[in-house]
């Protein structure tokens, strides 16, 4: 590294004198970062544009409204888990028991509703406190017993896709009762007058958090981010809002006629939840003292340590983020198949959000790792799993599917270490 | 009175002495290089004043009082900081993150006021005429190793330390990296700082120290000013604990004799 020899590139004038000086600087900027191997969402984005775009031309319908609809509640729990997973490995750690931990409150939450009556909210309360608890343990156990993470787990990961079985029983699944708010979440729509309405909340809201901080720092005299980009920003995050809403809004339901006027239009509730936790979990990794600690231990944990963060406690946290996150994720997946399977949560369940989270641009190695990386990346996988199925027919279409998958995955992985490599040299 | 005064401190570790009778001192202004071979005890020194070893005898005293130093957040409380070589930075949080780390500040609604610790770490990081750090939004993780010190040490001018121990700064560094670090430290020392310099190096301690104390397997050998010694007999007093009139008496040098 010789760069601190050179002096401050000061010396280099606008040349184009309609371009404002502020948006020069945060391009060069940017382009210094990206070089840097700082590539932040760039690939997990280019990715997803590329492979939606490979589906759209090789499979018309692709991105119809149907279609899209299926995407977006098939991504849906995996996003959820992939967003507590994030927490987790910004601290280096690895939670293998997401996916059971999942079918485990979702069991529970099934069985309170359909064998002792409760009411639905009860359930949900009930699967989330046991997520809350079991993470709680398990961060205790990594934290003050020093057992790994790994080790820990996977033996947690066992241990609750048995519970799950037992709990389950005989009969292979427990089906949700039809009409319950629970299936609702991915099955029935926001009005659309109200999708819209959300929309333009989110999108003001969007812009006026980016154009307060703009002016404090303005105020401050530090070098904010020029108002042409974040009016691009705000453009761009309001087309495809847009786009999205208006697509959603299209009546899918085949049978609507003159007679039958009952209408699949709408974008699904669980959309609403999953900007609802997005906003939520990245102001906390992103605003808060909490997030920085945790970036901070995923970092160096000695030097956390010595600058005073309690180190045990940030570990333990992650752990009842990441599970209780995981428990919603059930909850959403029981909502998915309206109904909780023996065997829910496990088989893949995990490792596609663990896939998500690290093709978004999460390092498994700790540090590294942001909100948006699980939206982008579910989007990714959930693209991935839903194209495949329409791609490849036959009888072994599943086996192939997993393969694409896989090396989709070792890519984004292989990219990870390299940008890695780049930057450390 | 002197900032920071050891008197007969000693510290084992089951049978193995590592400190026995130490006395040292570092007074405010004072650049004192903490000299000696591996193994003499300048780290175990330094981990007792950094509260992460406690003293089995002797006393710590900062400003003329006796303290008990526990752990770490006790030797923070005092004003003393340790600047580790490798151990002080977050590689994956930028320049301002670092400097603030476990004490942010916070605005409106708890969440953390960047501006403000933006504008005072890019303040504090250009009253040490520090030049070489472009950005204090930059990683830490795309510094140089200078630079790293730099920001490390900057750290401990922020939260106005009274005592700062700097664990062999220069060791990974460059000549002109190396250079621009003992410029740093010569700065803070004349902010009034004690500056406790823990080096290998003769040539950065004759550079930069008012004063030398030089440990010789455990033992105090001598603590001198350092316009009255010359580098041959520094180093006579690391290796062998004695150099002419200085040092240890001859008949009791290390165990070894």
């Amino acid at each position: 590294m010789n760069v601190q020899a050179e002096p401050v590139v000061a010396d280099q004038k606008p040349q184009h004198e309609r371009v404002p000086a502020p948006l020069i600087a945060y391009l060069r900027d940017y382009l210094a970062r990206l070089r840097g191997g700082e590539l932040g969402s760039a690939p997990a984005i280019v990715g997803l544009v590329v492979i939606t775009a490979f589906f759209a031309i090789v499979h018309q319908g692709f991105l119809s409204a149907y279609n899209l609809e299926a995407l977006v509640i098939q991504a849906a729990p995996i996003i959820v888990m992939a967003m507590g997973l994030v927490f987790v490995l910004l601290l280096g750690e690895i939670d293998l028991s997401a996916g059971t931990t999942g079918g485990l409150c979702s069991a529970i939450m099934a069985v309170l509703l359909l064998r002792h009556g409760q009411p639905w909210w009860i359930g949900v309360l009930a699967g989330l406190a046991v997520g809350l608890v079991i993470g709680f343990v398990m961060g205790w156990l990594r934290a003050r017993a020093g057992i790994p993470s790994f080790v820990i787990t996977l033996a947690t990961f066992l241990a609750f896709q048995g519970l799950t079985l037992i709990l389950i029983g005989g009969q292979g699944s427990v089906i949700l009762p039809t009409g319950s708010p629970l299936i609702s979440l991915e099955n029935s729509f926001v009005p659309i007058w109200l999708g819209w309405t959300l929309l333009g909340i989110f999108v003001l809201g969007y812009a006026a958090i980016k154009l307060v901080d703009a002016r404090g720092r303005r105020q401050s005299g530090l070098p904010a981010t020029p108002v042409v980009v974040i009016v691009a920003k705000v453009v761009a995050v309001a087309l495809l809002g847009s786009a999205f809403t208006y697509e959603m809004g299209i009546n899918r339901n085949l049978i609507t006629n003159a007679f039958f006027s009952n209408k699949a239009q709408g974008e699904p509730w669980a959309v609403v939840l999953l900007v609802l936790l997005f906003v939520v979990w990245h102001f906390t990794l992103s605003r808060t003292r909490y997030g920085r600690h945790v970036y901070a231990v995923g970092g160096n944990e000695e030097a956390a340590r010595r600058a005073g963060v309690v180190v045990s406690r940030i570990r333990i946290s992650v752990f009842v983020i990441c599970s209780g996150m995981a428990a919603i994720s059930g909850v959403v997946a029981a909502s998915l198949l309206q109904s909780v399977q023996s065997n829910a949560g496990a088989g893949n369940t995990l490792l596609l959000a663990v896939g998500a989270a690290v093709i978004g641009g999460t390092s498994l190695f700790g540090g590294r790792g942001r909100m948006i990386d699980a939206v982008l990346g579910g989007l990714v996988v959930a693209v991935i799993i839903n194209g495949m199925s329409d791609l490849i027919q036959g009888s072994n279409s599943s086996g192939y599917e997993w393969v694409v998958t896989g090396a989709v995955l070792l890519l984004a992985a292989g990219f990870d270490a390299v940008v890695r490599r780049g930057r450390s040299s | 009175m002197k900032t920071l005064e050891l008197r007969g401190v000693g510290k084992s570790f089951g049978p193995v002495v590592a400190l026995s009778g130490v006395d040292f001192s570092a007074a405010a202004g004072d650049v004192t290089a903490l000299v000696g071979d591996n193994g003499a005890g300048k780290s175990t020194l330094v981990k007792c004043i950094g509260g992460i070893h406690r003293i089995d005898a002797g006393e710590i005293l900062v400003d003329g009082t006796a303290q008990q130093l526990h752990e770490p957040r006790d030797a923070a409380r005092l004003g003393i900081e340790i600047v580790h070589q490798d151990l002080a930075l977050a590689d994956n949080l930028d320049v301002v993150g670092n400097m603030f780390l476990g004490r942010e500040r916070v605005g409106r609604l708890h969440t953390l006021d960047e501006n403000t610790m933006e504008q005072l770490a890019a303040q504090t990081l250009a009253s040490l005429g520090v030049r070489t750090v472009r950005s204090v939004r930059q990683r830490v993780a795309s510094l140089s190793g200078g630079q790293r010190q730099t920001v490390a040490i900057a750290k401990s001018v922020l939260w106005s330390s009274k005592i700062v121990i700097l664990d062999e700064p220069t060791a990974a560094l460059g000549v002109a990296q190396t250079e621009q670090v003992l410029d740093l430290v010569r700065r803070l020392a004349d902010r009034g700082v004690a500056v406790v310099l823990v080096s290998h190096n003769m040539n950065d301690v004759m550079q930069v120290a008012d004063s030398i104390a030089v440990l010789f397997l455990g033992r105090m050998a001598t603590q001198v000013r350092r316009k009255d010694v010359s580098q041959t007999q520094v180093v006579e007093l690391i290796t062998s604990g004695r150099s002419g009139e200085l040092g240890l008496p001859a008949e009791s040098r290390g165990a070894s004799q």
